[in-house]
């Protein structure tokens, strides 16, 4: 079959289709959402009727997920890092109760933070599950082992967790495609117990997926993605983990001159481990991410072979690798002939032009600022969360989905007023409602303005799982319906907007402002598309 | 054959659309290729790239070392000069001339432009310009790719072809006017370097 041109996002998504894959489940997140979304274009999608549309969370995916691996279909999860923040009650547990039909979840994770509020590396919800982990260094090799994997998954009968980066998520290269497999037929565990997690059940479970580990150790070592590559220069060995092994060998176009141990698959390898370590004088660990092999290797105490790597400053403890950083962590140098002019500027991305945010806080502000000097306002992760920058400079918070209102209602309690909380609407369906349901049981004195630009627009102009819906989740919830107040953002609504805000701030209990207003550019891509 | 290219621009201004036709002119030359894009938040105006890489060896790494770029293509005059440490001694610098101004504390024209032409090998264009000469302003960007064919180590006709290609569901018309855009650019950048 010829290759084709595909993003490492887009190799993962064809890989499960072709692996016979029955459902995808997901919530949009730089950088992972393209996995979903090329699943929902494909034809195959459509004629088969593979699962394609999108989950309310993370958490939510991963438990539908767990529920097709039950009947014995095979299911793919896809999340940003901080999805697994809130998939891992699920995602934990499943490695307890284990998997019938194939399973893999992704985990994109954002070193160097281009798009997100941490760098937290999902190796570590790997390891403490105790499963078996890939990390692909190149989209063939993404492609090959989601092709592979749900076999894989279903003969250990545990699911796997994929390891992407975004710099191989958002890169393009040629993929060479597999034969098409048929999806599985439903089928049940044979223990009707598997998936009770009844302590006495779990405990039994437990025992049983820690007795595994030598086995998948023993996996890991023969696995075709972990490879020993000897080089005649013994003074270093170099364990490289995912794409650092592209960045190492971009420094060694003609071969590497030491001995190199490239690792796609964990737990670790024993067996090249120690080879490498018993013929080389010093370690070097090059991993995208925090030091999660490099801890290993070093133990706590530091006895033992000399391990290099980001804890001991050969490279930085933060950010991503490039090919400049590994360079000169093997003493090497890529020389810049031109630098950045003082005259160039930072050019930060903005609400566009026309956007219903910018006049929720533009009147929000007015408000604010003039009537309210003693206000702070919660939001939360979205594209409103750029009314942080000038010139609106309108929000005091921002830390995880769905905080915006419970952070409102915690600074409520201890005393501040007015305690306003900003959220989008598929945030606010995300994990929104559940902090709504809390504030409602105890009045707290909170004004809530849910933005509603009926997509998921941050990550590119998503559906929203509550489009249509949200004040009757609101009222649902228990909010008083005379404080559930809907206006259309537009500027010749300013002074009704003003009012509204008002009233709602000086209404001492909670109340909900929704200015609904379509996002400008999913509008727009809406139209091109007809 | 190998070359390390660099794409720069606006959230918007279409950089993208540059590197889909180079590729595919280079998977027609049977040539391997790596492009490392920028998604997530550029559709609201911040800076954007993306790293583009082709050769006839296979290609390790998916990012450009420092000191390595061959091209930088930039549908925006400062945003090619914030690539200036990627590119190698004898690169060249193909841009746009015409600034996009969504920053209040954007440098002077003037400045952007001296520092350009301090640069050793460049090429400066209005691409908005020219495209609207050969018939719209949706065509800047192939434009500009015109003004690179002759640093950018694929065969001319190739790159028709992909355009050919790329456009062919929007109409005889559409693909007329972009090879128009493509060798008006290329035109400007000879007449240039002469
Ligand atoms: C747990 C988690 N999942 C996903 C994301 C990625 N993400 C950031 S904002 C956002 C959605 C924003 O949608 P909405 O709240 O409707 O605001 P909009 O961008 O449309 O203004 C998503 C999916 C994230 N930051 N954290
Ligand atoms: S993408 Fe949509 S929601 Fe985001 S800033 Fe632009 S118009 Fe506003």
């Amino acid at each position: 079959m010829s290759k084709q041109l595909l993003l490492g996002d887009e190799a993962i998504a064809q890989a499960a289709l072709d692996a016979g894959l029955s459902g995808v489940y997901a919530y949009p997140g730089t950088p992972s959402t393209e996995i979903t979304e090329y699943i929902q274009m494909a034809p195959i999608t459509t004629e088969q009727n593979i699962h394609n549309r999108w989950c309310a969370n993370e958490k939510t995916a991963m438990e539908a997920a767990l529920g097709m691996s039950f009947v014995g279909k095979r299911a793919l999860v896809c999340m940003k890092h901080v999805g697994m923040n809130v998939a891992a009650d699920c995602f934990v547990n499943s490695a307890i109760t284990g998997v019938k039909g194939g399973l893999i979840v992704i985990a994109a994770d954002d070193p160097s933070m281009h798009s997100s509020q941490n760098e937290q590396d999902s190796r570590f919800y790997g390891d403490f599950s105790l499963i078996p982990m890939y990390e692909p260094s190149n989209q063939q090799e993404a492609y090959d082992m989601i092709y592979n994997g749900f076999e894989f998954s279903e003969k250990l009968g545990e699911p796997i967790l994929m390891r992407m980066v975004t710099r191989l998520a958002h890169s393009r290269s040629g993929v060479e495609r597999k034969e098409q497999k048929p999806q599985n037929g439903i089928s049940f565990s044979e223990d009707p117990r598997q998936f009770i997690l009844l302590p006495g059940n779990a405990r039994k479970r437990y025992k049983v997926l820690l007795a595994r580990q030598d086995e998948f150790i023993k996996a890991s070592e023969e696995s075709p993605y972990n490879t020993y590559t000897d080089g005649p220069n013994k003074k270093l060995g170099i364990v490289a983990c995912g794409i650092g092994y592209n960045y190492l060998m971009e420094n060694y176009p003609e071969g590497c001159e030491y001995p190199v141990l490239k690792i796609g698959q964990y737990p670790l390898p024993q067996k090249q481990l120690y080879q490498l370590i018993e013929s080389c004088d010093e370690i070097l660990v090059l991993e995208d991410g925090q030091p999660f092999v490099e801890k290993q290797l070093k133990g706590y105490l530091g006895i033992g072979v000399k391990v290099k790597g980001r804890l001991d400053g050969t490279l930085s403890q933060d950010g991503e690798l490039n090919p400049d950083s590994v360079a000169r962590a093997v003493g090497k140098e890529n020389k810049a002939e031109f630098c950045i002019p003082s005259i160039v500027e930072m050019r930060p991305p903005a609400l566009c032009e026309g956007c219903g945010h910018r006049d929720m806080y533009i009147t929000l502000t007015e408000v604010l600022k003039e009537e309210y000097p003693s206000h702070k306002v919660f939001s939360d992760i979205g594209c409103y969360t750029l009314g942080a920058n000038a010139p609106f400079n309108a929000i005091n918070s921002c830390v995880d989905m769905g905080a915006s209102i419970t952070m409102a209602k915690g600074a409520a309690d201890g005393g501040l007023y007015p305690a306003v909380a900003v959220i989008g609407d598929s945030t606010f369906t995300h994990s929104g409602m559940t902090g709504l349901l809390d504030c409602v049981n105890e009045n707290a004195n909170v004004t809530i303005i849910i933005s509603d630009n009926e997509t998921t627009a941050m990550t590119g102009g998503q559906d929203s799982a509550g489009t249509g819906r949200i004040e009757a989740i609101c009222a649902g919830l228990g909010v008083d319906p005379t404080h559930i107040r809907i206006v259309v953002p537009l500027k010749k609504n300013y002074e009704e907007m003003k009012q509204i805000i008002r009233e709602e701030i000086e209404y001492r209990g909670v109340s909900v402002i929704i200015p609904r207003r379509e996002c400008i550019q999913t509008l727009a891509r809406k139209k091109r598309s007809k | 054959m190998k070359k390390d290219i660099i794409l720069s621009g606006v959230g918007g201004q279409g950089i993208l659309s540059i590197a889909t036709v180079i590729g595919k002119a280079a998977l027609k030359e049977g040539l391997y290729m790596k492009q490392a894009e920028v998604h997530g938040m550029s559709q609201r105006g911040g800076d954007v790239q993306s790293n583009l890489r082709i050769s006839d060896q296979p290609i390790a790494s998916d990012l450009i070392p420092s000191g390595k770029c061959d091209l930088i293509i930039s549908l925006e005059p400062m945003e090619g000069l914030r690539y200036l440490p990627y590119l190698s001694s004898d690169g060249w610098l193909v841009t746009n001339e015409t600034p996009f101004i969504n920053i209040p504390n954007y440098p002077e024209s003037d400045k952007v432009m001296a520092e350009i032409n301090k640069l050793p090998h460049k090429i400066v264009l209005n691409v908005d310009k020219v495209a609207k000469e050969v018939g719209s302003a949706r065509v800047a960007n192939i434009v500009l790719l015109g003004a690179t064919i002759p640093f950018l180590g694929i065969n001319y006709e190739k790159v028709q072809d992909s355009i050919r290609e790329i456009f062919l569901r929007k109409g005889e018309a559409i693909v007329e006017m972009n090879l128009k855009a493509l060798a008006a650019g290329k035109e400007i950048a000879e007449k240039l370097m002469q």
